[in-house]
């Protein structure tokens, strides 16, 4: 018969009963490979974010600001010209006014179903991949605080469709130029218009969405707008993945951009 | 062509065993299976293997191959390179019976668990009526084989034997979502909330989304996204949801 083995341990895959085999998993290919790529990518992304938020400079070059830093609510936004600077967190606040608005952007995406699965898998390594043995001992998901609080992601859902409103304003506001006359575009505004398109198709993508507008009805066929709706979205939703990771990178490089300008590294060359 | 295989396939029973190696005649064309039956032919007789339709759907040979579970009827054996070592072991979250065979009966004490289809009051049976937009959602999970690959994969009772009481697992949370999205299922008039029982007798808060279900299915239902997602959201109107709780006690509401 074969060669008899012993499991290091007697949980999971090695429960008593299951097939004696002592490899974790058995799988051939490069399974590592994407929760690898996952982790850094989403590293870089924490790492540069944080890092901007709190700097509290350069995020405002006319007639554009940061998606970072947008609405500005504290008095001690730089005056942004008709921009989305309303003081009404008045002057006690001292710290960077990006800290105010970025908890609605980052509770979006971190309660994000797809998000979730990529740091589930990447950082916590639950699973890591499919078929390959996890490292924790015991395991709970999503069944008690605090992971449970991930229900509120359509929450999050609801104000990052008025995140993304104001943003939308500030793209509109990149087609005036430095002085405030309408009828302008540079590079930026082609940087905000493809960020702000991105952004857009990401929020409307949401499972939260397709479930609000339509998923959440048992008869479509009394509601013929909704299913239609539902439709749409559905396939905006069968492309979270890749809208999550492109908005992401395009938010990161318009936050870049504006910093290269109002850093004065770099003039934002003129199409009209 | 013809070329000679390395295999190595897991051999034992619940009390041990281990992997064997075996050198074996592989033609165009074949999968996986047919080289499990040629070693039965040729070199190993007792070798137990459970399988039947050999066409993809009676989901009896799922088994792992080279770690991934797979059914072994519809891996081709020239996705592997002619020298690559392929290596065939039963499910790893069921207990195994023999060689290549596990005892799935866990799977069909889940399935009882689920409650019945509850027939609309005052419509006999024969006389149902739905719009196929109804119908149509659910109709992408009764695709379902029950091959158990899914069930086989999900970490959270591979790797955690102690949460096999706690976990329906996607094939049977599947089966709520499509009930909860029958246009007919009446449990709600007997008081069975079918979103909140998922998540609070059937585990739905232990899936956490990773999709390893939807990777293995060999039905290529979209699982998480379809099913698994949407009964976390039915659930949080249920549970989580002022605006919808509210109007529940104003009026009652059918969708
Ligand atoms: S998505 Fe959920 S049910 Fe499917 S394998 Fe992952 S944890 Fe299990
Ligand atoms: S859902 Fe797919 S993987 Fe799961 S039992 Fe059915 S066919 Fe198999
Ligand atoms: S599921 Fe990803 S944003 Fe809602
Ligand atoms: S033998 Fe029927 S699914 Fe493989």
């Amino acid at each position: 018969m074969a060669t008899g083995t012993t499991p290091s341990s007697d949980r999971g895959v090695f429960t008593p009963g299951r097939a004696a085999i002592t490899a974790r998993h058995l799988r051939t290919d490069k399974w590592w490979l994407s929760p690898l790529v996952s982790a850094i990518a989403l590293t870089i992304f924490v790492v540069y974010a944080t890092w901007r938020a709190f700097a509290n400079g350069d995020y405002y070059s006319a007639p554009y600001v940061s998606p970072l830093y947008s609405p500005c609510l504290a008095s001690n936004c730089t005056d942004m010209n008709g921009g989305a600077d309303w003081h009404i967190f008045g002057s006690w606040w001292g710290l960077s006014p990006a800290l105010l608005v970025l908890v609605f952007p980052l509770g979006f995406r971190l309660t994000c179903y797809y998000y979730r699965k990529a740091y589930y898998r990447g950082f916590w390594l639950s699973p890591p991949a499919c078929a390959v043995a996890e490292p924790h001992a015991t395991y709970s998901g999503e069944t008690r605080f605090p992971l449970i609080l991930q229900n509120v992601h359509r929450y999050f859902f609801y104000l990052a469709l008025v995140v993304a409103a104001i943003l939308t304003y500030d793209v509109v506001l990149a087609f005036r130029d430095r002085d405030g006359n309408w009828g302008h575009a540079g590079l930026g505004t082609l940087v905000f218009v493809v960020n702000i398109a991105l952004i857009w198709a990401y929020t409307l993508s949401c499972h939260s969405c397709r479930h609000i507008i339509g998923g959440k009805l048992r008869h479509f066929s009394a509601h013929p707008v909704r299913y239609r709706l539902w439709g749409w979205v559905g396939v905006l939703n069968g492309r979270h993945m890749l809208l999550a990771w492109s908005s992401l990178v395009s938010v990161g490089l318009a936050d870049l951009y504006v910093y290269l300008v109002a850093s004065g590294a770099f003039d934002d060359p003129r199409f009209f | 062509m013809t070329h000679t295989a390395h295999f190595r396939v897991w051999r034992g029973d619940a009390d041990g065993g281990g992997l064997q190696d075996y050198d074996v005649e592989v033609n165009d064309g074949e999968v996986v299976l047919d080289i499990i039956h040629r070693l039965q032919a040729t070199q190993a007789a007792d070798l137990a293997v459970r399988w039947n339709c050999k066409a993809g759907k009676c989901g009896s040979c799922s088994a792992e191959v080279n770690g991934r579970p797979r059914l072994m009827c519809m891996t081709r054996m020239s996705v592997f390179q002619p020298e690559e070592t392929v290596t065939v072991t039963p499910l790893r979250a069921f207990p195994v019976i023999r060689d290549l065979v596990t005892d799935v009966s866990f799977n069909y004490a889940k399935a009882r668990q689920v409650p019945a289809f509850v027939p609309p009051k005052g419509v006999a049976a024969g006389e149902y009526r739905m719009q196929q937009v109804d119908v149509e959602r659910s109709q992408e999970f009764r695709k379902c084989i029950e091959c158990f690959l899914c069930q086989d994969t999900c970490h959270v009772v591979r790797d955690h034997e102690e949460n096999k009481p706690a976990f329906a697992g996607p094939r049977f949370l599947m089966r709520i979502a499509e009930l909860d999205m029958h246009p007919l299922d009446a449990a709600a008039d007997q008081g069975l909330t079918r979103a909140a029982s998922a998540q609070e007798d059937h585990g739905l808060g232990y899936c956490n989304i990773t999709k390893c279900c939807t990777e293995v299915c060999p039905e290529h239902i979209k699982i998480t996204d379809n099913a698994l997602i949407p009964l976390k959201e039915r659930a949080v109107d249920r549970k989580y949801d002022p605006l919808v709780w509210l109007g529940n006690k104003i009026r009652r509401r059918e969708g």
